[in-house]
């Protein structure tokens, strides 16, 4: 059977400490050195995410998003390029999600279990639960433990669009996009202060959140753990 | 040529990097006065002010015209200095406010003019060159007729020769702008009194401003223009490095002669030069006749050559027996293709005698364009007697009288044996020996004495001087004759020789002394070598000045012993400034015993040479001016050369230093990362496997220690390289702190954490990434330096006109000193030894801070022992949040 996990990076020494984390945590995996080798290898019917390194020897790790995407697998980005700008345009192009090397194992974990599970499905049944909320998508109705909560439609909207892709980052521009439309992208100050607001109704501590999760420069994150 | 063709060549990247540095010059170029150049220079500078530019009127001369009045109004200007000349008072700009002031546009009108005796510089555009110096860009505005190579042009058809030129190099990194006004309108303007003319010019101004005038020098102000653009087109193009069209192998010779015109002459071929962007020669020939030129000829041609090469020329001098010769065989050898040279309406008799020159070039140099320029009236003054070099010869006079009487005594030992007829013939021989070693007017004498010996003791009735036979008359005119033919032969056969073997032996050491400057490639041998040659070659002590820190300063001396005394330096310091000559013998500072010379050049006076010859009252004598003249400018192209590669060679510097930064910041980003993660990983692991090892816990704390040290140098780098890009948006410092907390959780795992950031407060403008690696690292060092278990707290607070947020801790407070050196790259607080770290977390904080337009402040806590760091936003900095819900 075709390993369920790619890592793609020109470093042996990497590939090597991904392999051994992964696999003393029970996952399969493959490995690839440049980019005509992932290709290759994703292509297997048993491949479901790829560890990718952004900095290849024979192509723009970059390209390699959409293709490997295309193929429809879970992309982990995998870098040593810890610009803002450049984890913005990996997740923009439809990348899963990102870790910046020198990275912590319970980080790599959590962040190949998220996706990992995204690809297993969460199945929707006109309900979502991450945590201890709970959220009715048909009714519009969110429970936080138990208690229903009143949310304004971009709050709701706001939470809705973050569970559903619960544990992933997702850009200022993907949230913005999604709630205010095309128009507002630049708008950082409207998810600011809607954030603020959600955070308010659904946070234990607003000043010192745990469920709703800022990555600087990048967007939010809603924690599942 | 350039040896790869699509490569900028350095001159042209040189000069590019040298105007990015420097202000930038608008002139804006008007045809005549009147034609509205004020006006369009306070239009553009109103421009300036609406784009938010800081502009300042320096000077304008509105002649109190309401309508331009009116326009300087917006503007801020700057009084004018006064400076008190003789009785009146003179008002001038003040270039020392326009300094201090330092806007981003200064206007200055009036480029031409001449600053009032006293001031700094002589002239205004050496004022502009200095504030351009200073990185302000000027706006100013000019007449065409006072650019200097169209000065005898303009002088030419208005019959005005203005006195106040400025140098064309200054047009060659301006940008100009062209005032067009057709000239029935100028005039029109001029009869309504809106033009102003000083009442003193009015008279020679009402033929200045004829309709053919005008139209004249609006052609010309068009040209320039266009020459200008077309010069920078051709800069931009090598810049490029795009193989373009431009003239190749165009090379223009100019003959410089003794006849007065010469400067015409040159500033003809410099703007031939120009509009062919040709390289160009200025040629002096010496023939015969140059030995007898009178020293005013030869300081003629020594100034003419000065001119030349301070307007670009390469000085070569051929020697020949005519100038047709010498012109023809240099002609030849540089492979020119335009010879400039000077008709002079002599005589036809001249002509006659002499040929003309234009005529000999026509008909010897075919594919080549002669530009023939009318010249004014006069000759060269050739010395008038011939043969005045030398001292009347008595010992010719008296060898030939003794060869006359050898002659008689042998004629009469021989008489036995050959005819009387023959004894004439050996009279010949002491008549044509005299006129060859002597000269004209011993042999005359001498062939007087062989008549008046021939008739004595020869002819019949002998032992008498018979003066009826006609035989006696025709032998003196024929020995007189032949003595005039010979002497004139060998005169020219001599000096000649003479002024080959001189000229070979100038030209010899003209040679070597370039080659001697070519082998050097430094300051201090570039002067010994100018010094040590010039004194040999002229026979005089040699010293060369630079300018360092506005002052004079000896740089080399031949004999090394020399010193300057206060007048020498001042006359020095005078050639510099003037770019005249000074000291001994010149028209200023005569008092020295130096005479100083500015070594002219493309980049300005570069150095002074002085020469004295203390047992001679003029250091130069007049035979040696041209000699001189060529030296100084080979002297001058060596030192411009120096330059130029210093500055080339500063510019490469600079440029392997970036990129160097710019590949160790990318190699660190690879390269150390990987490793790091590595190491990191690998302690992750031994931390999972051994949970109770605390050397395991320690390897990895210090792991990640390092990859944030690191992540520290990265950042530091990229702050001194000016490559940090600002991203601003609006930021919830919940999120920020929050964001911080969380990455620095396994440093801040000893301490209490505590928030105090009220959720309600407005957002602040900033770069998150920054935001984020500032709190890190003011965080990262509260935990260094306070206790184990004490508390942190993060508290944000709004206080009218600001928004601070601090880091406080528990520790021992800030070391004794200027708490703002804690942010100085490498300082570090009290006890740091124990704690580690190179002290770039602060510095950091602070370069981040700055580029965010934040302040940061190092307190002690009032309320406790204890640090704090505060964070500043000004009010221009926060939002305040508005109602985004729009349902």
């Amino acid at each position: 059977m075709t390993p369920p996990i790619l890592i793609v990076d020109d470093e042996l020494a990497i590939r090597r400490l991904v392999r051994g984390a992964l696999e003393r945590s029970g996952y399969t995996c493959s490995e690839a050195a440049n980019a005509g080798e992932a290709l290759t290898a994703a292509r297997h019917p048993g491949c479901q995410l790829v560890l990718l390194d952004l900095g290849l020897p024979d192509r723009d790790g970059m390209e390699l998003i959409t293709l490997i995407k295309a193929m429809d697998r879970a992309v982990l980005i995998l870098t040593a390029r810890d610009a803002t700008a450049e984890k913005v345009a990996a997740l923009d192009l439809g990348a899963d999600d990102y870790i910046t090397k020198p990275f912590d194992t319970d980080e790599l974990l959590a962040r190949v279990r998220v996706a990992m599970r995204h690809r297993a499905g969460t199945s929707v049944d006109g309900k979502l639960t991450v945590g201890r909320i709970e959220i009715d998508i048909a009714a519009h109705r969110v429970t936080r433990q138990g208690k229903v909560i009143h949310l304004t439609p971009k709050e709701f909207a706001l939470l809705l669009e973050l569970a559903r892709h619960a544990g992933k980052v997702l850009t200022h521009r993907h949230l913005l996009s999604a709630i205010w439309g095309e128009a507002h992208l630049g708008d950082v100050e409207y998810l600011r202060v809607t954030m603020r607001g959600l955070r308010q109704k659904a946070e234990d501590n607003a000043a010192m959140p745990t469920l709703l999760l800022n990555e600087p420069g990048i967007g939010y994150r809603m924690s599942i753990d | 040529m350039n040896p790869d063709p699509a490569r900028p060549s350095p001159e042209a990247l040189l000069k590019a990097a040298k105007r990015e540095a420097r202000g930038r010059l608008k002139i804006i170029l008007g045809a005549a006065p009147g034609v509205g150049k004020t006006f369009e220079m306070l239009r553009e500078g109103a421009d300036f002010l609406r784009q938010g530019k800081d502009v300042v009127i320096g000077v304008v001369e509105t002649h109190g015209r309401a309508d331009t009045d009116a326009l300087t109004t917006p503007f801020e200007q700057l009084p004018r200095k006064t400076i008190a000349h003789g009785a009146h008072t003179l008002t001038e700009f003040d270039i020392d406010a326009m300094l201090a002031r330092a806007p981003q546009v200064a206007l200055i009108d009036e480029l031409a003019h001449t600053n009032a005796p006293g001031s700094r510089h002589p002239k205004r555009w050496q004022d502009i060159e200095e504030l351009r110096d200073a990185g302000i860009d000027v706006l100013t505005t000019l007449n065409i007729q006072h650019v200097e190579s169209l000065n005898d042009v303009v002088a030419g058809f208005t019959k005005v020769r203005v006195r106040e030129t400025v140098p064309d190099a200054l047009f060659e990194d301006a940008e100009i702008e062209v005032v067009d006004l057709p000239p029935d309108e100028l005039i029109e303007r001029l009869k309504d009194g809106k033009v102003y003319i000083p009442a003193e010019a009015s008279r020679a101004l009402n033929h200045f401003f004829s309709k053919a005038n005008l139209s004249a020098l609006r052609e010309l102000a068009l040209r320039r223009a266009a020459q200008t653009v077309d010069r920078q087109m051709l800069d931009h193009v090598r810049l490029a490095g795009e193989p373009g069209n431009w003239a190749a192998g165009e090379r223009i010779v100019v003959a410089v002669g003794d006849q007065p015109g010469g400067e015409f002459l040159v500033r003809a071929a410099k703007r031939l030069a120009d509009s062919m962007h040709a390289p160009w020669t200025a040629l002096t020939v010496e023939t015969p006749r140059s030995a007898r030129l009178s020293g005013e000829a030869r300081a003629r041609i020594a100034s003419v050559l000065k001119l030349a090469a301070s307007l670009g020329a390469t000085l070569t001098t051929v020697s020949a027996a005519t100038v047709i010769q010498g012109l023809r065989g240099y002609i030849a050898e540089a492979r020119a293709t335009a010879v400039v040279t000077g008709k002079s309406r002599r005589s036809w008799w001249f002509e006659l005698r002499h040929g003309s020159i234009v005529d000999q070039l026509v008909r010897d140099n075919e594919g080549i364009a002669v530009h023939v320029m009318p010249m004014p009236e006069g000759r060269g003054e050739v010395e008038q007697t011939r043969g005045t070099g030398r001292a009347f010869g008595k010992r010719g006079v008296l060898l030939g009288l003794a060869m006359v009487a050898l002659t008689t005594a042998i004629g009469l030992l021989l008489l036995p044996v050959v005819s009387l007829n023959a004894v004439d013939l050996f009279y010949l021989i002491p008549v044509i020996a005299t006129a060859t070693m002597f000269g004209l007017r011993e042999s005359l004498i001498v062939s007087l004495a062989a008549a008046l010996a021939y008739n004595f003791f020869f002819l019949p009735p002998v032992h008498t001087f018979t003066i009826d036979n006609p035989q006696n008359v025709v032998t003196f005119v024929i020995l007189a004759g032949l003595g005039v033919v010979s002497s004139q032969l060998a005169g020219r056969l001599r000096s000649e020789a003479n002024v080959g073997a001189r000229t070979a032996t100038e030209n010899a050491a003209l040679a070597a002394f370039g080659q001697r400057l070519a082998a050097v490639s430094d300051e201090v041998g570039t002067a010994a070598v100018t010094c040590t040659e010039i004194a040999g070659l002229l026979d005089v002590n040699a010293v060369l000045l630079v300018r360092k820190q506005g002052r004079p300063v000896v740089i080399g001396a031949q004999p090394e012993s020399v010193v300057l005394g206060p007048i020498d330096l001042t006359a020095a310091d005078w050639a510099f400034e003037r770019n005249e000559p000074a000291g001994r013998d010149t028209a200023t500072l005569t008092a020295s015993d130096w005479q100083f010379h500015p070594l002219a050049t493309s980049l300005g006076v570069l150095a002074v040479l002085g020469i004295a010859a203390p047992g001679r009252s003029e250091p130069l004598p007049a035979d040696k001016r041209i000699l001189f003249a060529t030296l100084l400018g080979q002297a001058a192209l060596a030192r411009e050369r120096l330059k130029l590669e210093g500055e080339a060679r500063e510019v490469a510097v600079l440029k392997q230093r970036d990129d160097l930064r710019a590949t160790l910041i990318s190699s660190l980003g690879h390269d150390l990362k990987t490793p790091l993660t590595s190491v990191l990983a690998a302690a992750d692991v031994v931390v999972r496997e051994q949970p109770g090892s605390e050397a395991a816990a320690t390897l990895r704390a210090e792991a990640q220690r390092l990859a944030r040290l690191f992540d520290d140098l990265v950042e530091m780098t990229r702050i001194e390289a000016g490559a940090v890009a600002v991203r601003l948006e609006p930021v919830d410092l919940t999120d920020a702190v929050t964001a911080a907390v969380h990455d620095l959780k396994p440093a801040l795992a000893a301490h209490r954490i505590k928030l105090d950031v009220p959720p309600a407060l407005p957002l602040v403008i900033a770069d998150p990434r920054m935001l984020h690696h500032m709190l890190i690292n003011l965080l990262d060092n509260a935990a260094k330096f306070s206790p184990v278990g004490s508390e942190i707290i993060l508290a944000a607070q709004r206080a009218p006109g600001s928004l601070s947020l601090s880091v406080l801790d528990e520790g021992a407070g800030l070391p004794i000193g200027r708490p703002d050196d804690l942010f100085e790259r490498f300082a570090r607080g009290a006890g740091s030894d124990s704690t580690g770290g190179a002290g770039l977390g602060l510095a950091i904080v602070k370069g981040f801070a700055d580029a965010l337009g934040l302040t940061v402040r190092a307190l002690n806590r009032d309320d406790r022992p204890g640090s704090r760091f505060d964070i500043d936003w000004p009010e221009s900095l926060i939002r305040r949040v508005t109602d985004v819900e729009p349902a």
